[in-house]
């Protein structure tokens, strides 16, 4: 075998751990033991987990037996606000530095209900307020492939986990572009589901209305893998929807691929848009169609995203108040003890989304802003059912550039412009996924650039049908 | 909208009202970020939108039935031990009414 135990992807390791090749302990033992060893450098984790030998001795025997699921044995990385019961879920943040989790999510429960491993949390940037893991309040996590560039987020201890090989594939969370951005910036396969097909139950919520659960992976195969264990409805989660929620539309042999060339004119750097272009004339050229479309309320989207997210997070983060669980700073009087506590638990961004969170939805200002933010996403949502009319997907790149540099982006806009064209999606509800399309090269360093899908309401499975075509490969 | 101009005693007060004290020294730096954030979001006042065209998406939220979810006393204990204060199995709270 070429590849060490760590590089492997899921389907290459199930395989593997059937033929008796390795087993269990040893796929654990390569993923942590790499782990250990670059952590101190990447940030990637902000908490090792010890090995769990019953699970491991449980899922070599599940393999022994012939029937297990394909997860099994296979050791993942977990984001920080994805809570795994008895284990510490801070959404990296001091307010909920010795938070530990009183119960299982319903994704980690399906996870562990299939055998999967967890070799740790994953850092972020606190409460997922970000886009590079600068905000974390534990430090950033460092893109593996340029250790001066970000690996972005929020979910980028995720991505850099991933990208390193110290697990073999990751859960993120996606409220604004959170698991597609890093995809697309280390390297690899990120998705977005449906809101709705997969259980918010037990994520450290930031955008209620926004927020999704979704893989990080190496190959489009296990991002599909991973999306059918953790989709499915969920009493807990009542915004779940079932499979017969949305209408399905068939696509055909081959697939017809909306292309907003107005959002595309500018912003984009050359090499980005170049690589672009041949993914696109690639797919062309083995039979599908390329098709002009027009989204022209999608120039807004940002703007919407900007005021809706940080309603919802005002709103959410509100009961971070030291009463109950959290850092709990004391002061004279009742109202001293939240104020205090929140004032010291919360970083800087938080702060600042909260405060905006609160202007946009006070009175006077509920009208021009939320209410206004609200009844565009209706219309952003009417022209993308409209666009899908005449295509199956729409592409475009997930990020108009590269990784960026840390310190970059200092001022709060150009962070939020990283987000672009990433948002949308989320303010739809519709599925998207980035898949990586080629390299460019930025100070003498190759780096990864994503081709990014979106697809209607509960057509998810067609992301990875065109992911598997821009990837080659055959699922 | 778009004319909007943050001041450090707008974002005092939206700071009482989130039950955050902002630092004096951090009130002019925060104002000033407003009003950029503010200036992009103002965008949105170019846009023309249809009068009530609010298009309402086809998930609804749903309510379980109204009975015991779960045996009393499951999560006690993990519930518990996550109080910063507590006497026994209660949540020790400052007194919120005063007298004076």
């Amino acid at each position: 075998m070429t590849k060490s135990l760590n590089e492997l992807s899921i389907i290459e390791a199930a395989s593997a751990l059937r033929a008796k090749e390795f087993s269990v302990r040893d796929l654990w033992d390569a993923c942590a033991n790499a782990a250990k060893e670059r952590n101190p450098e990447l940030n990637a984790f902000l908490e090792l987990f010890e090995a769990d030998d019953a699970a491991i001795e449980s899922a070599q025997k599940r393999i022994d037996s012939g029937h297990a699921p394909l997860l099994c044995g296979i050791p993942l990385a977990m984001k920080d606000n994805i809570l795994i019961e008895g284990k510490i879920a801070s959404a990296a943040s001091k307010m909920l530095a010795n938070y530990r989790a009183t119960y299982d999510a319903t994704v980690t429960k399906k996870l562990k209900e299939e055998g999967a491993l967890f070799v740790g949390r994953t850092n972020m940037d606190e409460f997922a307020m970000g886009s590079s893991t600068e905000h974390s309040a534990y430090g950033p996590a460092k893109n593996p492939l340029d250790t001066s560039r970000v690996p972005g987020g929020s979910s980028g201890g995720s991505s850099a986990a991933v990208a390193a090989n110290l697990a073999l594939a990751a859960l993120g969370t996606d409220t604004g572009g959170s698991i597609r951005q890093p995809a697309a910036h280390t390297g690899l396969v990120g998705m977005k589901p449906t809101y709705g097909a997969v259980s918010r139950s037990g994520l450290i919520a930031l955008g209620s209305s926004l927020d999704q659960a979704g893989p990080l992976t190496k190959s489009v195969a296990d991002a599909k893998l991973l999306y059918d264990v953790m989709k499915g409805s969920d009493p807990l989660d009542a915004t779940t929807i079932t499979s017969d929620t949305y209408t399905k539309k068939e696509a055909g042999a081959t697939l017809r691929i909306g292309v907003p060339r107005h959002l595309l004119a500018e912003g984009i750097d050359e090499d980005v848009a170049a690589q672009f272009e041949s993914t696109l004339a690639a797919l062309e050229a083995e039979g599908h169609t390329l098709i002009d479309v027009s989204l022209p309320t999608s120039g807004y989207a940002l703007p919407v995203y900007y005021v809706i997210m940080p309603a919802e997070a005002s709103a959410n983060l509100a009961r971070f108040d030291g009463v109950r669980y959290g850092l709990a700073e004391r002061g004279g009087t009742l109202l001293e003890d939240y104020v205090k506590s929140r004032t010291s638990g919360f970083g800087t961004e938080t702060i600042r989304r909260i405060l905006l969170g609160t202007f946009v939805l006070s009175s006077g200002y509920i009208d021009a802003y939320y209410r206004k933010a609200d009844q565009a996403r209706g219309v952003l949502r009417a022209e993308y059912d409209a666009a899908f009319e005449s295509c199956d997907v729409i592409a475009f790149p997930t990020t108009p550039s590269p990784a960026f540099k840390f310190g970059d982006k200092s001022d709060p806009v150009s962070m939020y412009l990283e987000d672009i064209f990433t948002v949308t999606a989320n303010l739809t509800g519709m599925p998207a996924i980035s898949v990586p399309m080629g390299n460019v090269e930025r100070d003498g360093v190759s780096l990864p650039t994503g081709i990014h899908f979106t697809a209607p309401l509960g057509a998810d499975d067609l992301l990875f049908r065109i992911g598997a075509l821009v990837t080659g490969e055959t699922l | 909208m778009s004319n909007t101009k943050a001041t450090p005693e707008d974002v005092k007060r939206l700071g009482t009202l989130a039950r955050l004290d902002v630092a004096e020294g951090d009130l002019a730096r925060f104002a000033a970020e407003f009003d950029s954030i503010l200036a992009y979001v103002g965008k949105l006042d170019e846009l023309t939108l249809p009068k009530s065209d609010r298009n309402l998406s086809v998930v609804r939220n749903v309510l379980r039935a109204d009975e015991t979810p779960y045996e009393s006393g499951t999560w006690t204990e993990r519930i518990v031990e996550q109080f910063p204060v507590k006497e026994g199995n209660s949540l020790s709270v400052k007194k919120i009414i005063s007298h004076d």
